[in-house]
């Protein structure tokens, strides 16, 4: 039998997670149902949403923020900054319009975090 | 120019307060910003988090202002940028100053202070030490990378574990800096529980507790900075100094609402949150003048911000339309053994029967009960497992079953 504690990031109540593993895993402490979801997770394949920005061309903003669509695996992290500190984007831009898809093939899109106007 | 209200700052407080107040009819709204775009504070803050109560799910910063903006911009609610009000009168009267307007009098029935909050510096905290190019506070630090394009520094000495100080430590790693070390003068962390997590366990960055920076080397680039454990005054131990060899120090160490404009006003500010006295509709000691978000009071979740910008908004809708009650029995509340302060101060009953206190605790206790008052009679009373200082607390009271008689006193306290 083993134990981790964890402290679950899904929201700000940051609960104490304890995981237990026998035959099955277990978990204790968590307040709602994310933290268990939360914890398998973890001790599986960590993941996070990845937020950062790309370089904005035709714009009066030089970067545009931009977050991964869903959770990519922890880590890729760095791979992926890596990846997006190449990419341009020219506005305008739409939030939420997708700027790379299925990055480092995670299935996961880049999307844009804001909309950004062009030059005039 | 002549307007029913006009709001102070376009982050955030004051765009939820004028939406709410248009939702609430009121058609003459003018919203004054100073930067160039909508959004405060929350174009910079790209990390995700935002909006976990107002619209279930984590929004980034930008996502959660683009919202607001949208919702401003359909509700045709007149805003203007690049300008900044120099002066309010506590008779509603706003004098503002920009390029295309020049010098003007704006005269309104009601104003809305949603100016915000500003970082403490260098200044405030006096660390000694050469004047080097190379210290930031993390806002602006945050600003450079996240909006203007530039980074900060190579190797990073993080002072305060306040959340942008976390999120900094987080975001500087993934851009290719080294973070050395996150210094905290206090026993615990004044961020988020989850920031700690996911901003430097994540990236096994250390979180010195009860530790400062003492000296800050380099003459015209940081080039190294000495930390030293303090004594339970916050006196450095000798002996225990570490240099630590970087070329950046940010300072996350605590915000200051701003209010300069609210004082000129003759808006009465309460030392405990550095913000002005408000009642239970957010309206400040000057009738019609009304106050939301950082410039109350610092918040640790933009939602609460907006919650407090509608009570903001709706209730000077109401003033406008002459129903914001001011007879009847108001009650002052009173931050006990254990709290730091409470928000709202004053409460009129006539106004709301339900009134949701925001109040932060001022240490960290563990196994104790969150107690409301009502002079000697305790009314709720909520089990905590752990509070902190670094996430603000909420208590909803329904007034409406109460015998409130006028002076009464509603005090908060924490029981171990």
């Amino acid at each position: 039998m083993e134990k981790i504690n964890l402290i679950c990031i899904e929201c700000p109540m940051g609960c104490n997670l304890e995981v237990i593993k026998h035959k099955d895993i277990e978990v204790k402490g968590n307040k709602c149902k994310r933290g268990k979801d939360y914890a398998l997770k973890e001790i599986e394949n960590p993941k996070r949403v990845l937020t950062t920005t790309v370089i904005l061309k035709n714009s009066y903003l030089k970067r545009l923020p931009v977050r991964s669509e869903g959770e990519i695996p922890k880590s890729l992290l760095f791979e992926c900054i890596d990846y997006l500190n190449k990419i341009e984007v020219e506005a305008p831009v739409k939030m939420g319009q997708v700027i790379v898809e299925n990055i480092l093939n995670t299935g996961i899109n880049i999307i844009a975090s804001r909309s950004a106007e062009k030059l005039p | 120019m002549q307007y029913d209200l006009v709001v102070i700052g376009g982050g955030p407080a004051g765009l939820a307060a004028a939406i709410e107040a248009k939702e609430n009819g009121i058609d003459k709204i003018l919203l004054i910003e100073r930067d160039r775009e909508l959004g405060g504070i929350l174009q910079q803050c790209i990390h995700n988090g935002f909006g976990l109560h107002i619209f279930k799910q984590q929004l980034t910063g930008p996502e959660y202002a683009e919202r607001f903006i949208n919702i401003l911009k359909e509700k045709n609610i007149e805003y203007i940028t690049n300008t900044m009000v120099l002066d309010i009168t506590d008779k509603k009267e706003v004098y503002i100053l920009n390029e295309k307007l020049g010098y003007k009098k704006i005269n309104a029935k009601a104003v809305i202070l949603a100016m915000g909050c500003r970082e403490r510096t260098r200044g405030a905290i006096s660390i000694p030490g050469f004047r080097p190019s190379g210290i930031f506070t993390a806002g602006t630090a945050q600003r450079f990378l996240n909006i203007e394009g530039y980074m900060v520094g190579k190797k990073v000495v993080i002072l305060g574990s306040g959340d942008i100080g976390l999120i900094m430590a987080r975001r500087l790693t993934l851009e290719g800096a080294k973070v050395i070390a996150v210094v905290e003068i206090m026993p615990y962390s004044t961020g988020l529980t989850r920031n700690i997590v996911q901003c430097l366990k994540d990236f096994n960055i250390p979180l010195l507790f009860e530790h400062t920076v003492i000296d800050i080397k380099g003459k015209s680039r940081v080039e190294g900075v000495v930390v030293a454990k303090v004594d339970e005054n916050k006196n450095p131990i000798k002996g225990t100094e570490i240099y630590y060899e970087c070329d950046t120090l940010l300072l996350s160490v605590g915000l200051i609402p701003e209010n300069e404009l609210s004082k000129k006003a003759g808006v009465i500010i309460d030392k405990r949150t550095s913000g002005p006295f408000v009642t239970e509709s957010m309206e400040t000691n000057i009738e019609g003048i009304f106050a939301c978000g950082n410039v109350v009071h610092v918040h640790d979740l933009v939602d609460y911000v907006t919650l407090e910008a509608k009570r903001a908004g709706k209730a000077a809708a109401k003033y406008i339309k002459g129903t914001l009650r001011r007879d009847g029995v108001k009650i002052i509340t009173i931050n006990g053994k254990g709290i730091r302060y409470v928000v709202p101060q004053i409460i009129n009953i006539n106004n709301s029967k339900e009134v949701t206190l925001f109040f932060r605790v001022d240490n960290i206790y563990k196994d104790c009960k969150l107690e409301v008052r009502l002079n000697e009679k305790v009314i709720k009373s909520i089990k905590k497992d752990k509070v902190t200082p670094g996430e603000m607390e909420t208590i909803n009271i329904d007034f409406s079953k109460l015998d409130i008689k006028q002076d009464d006193k509603l005090f908060v306290e924490v029981k171990e």
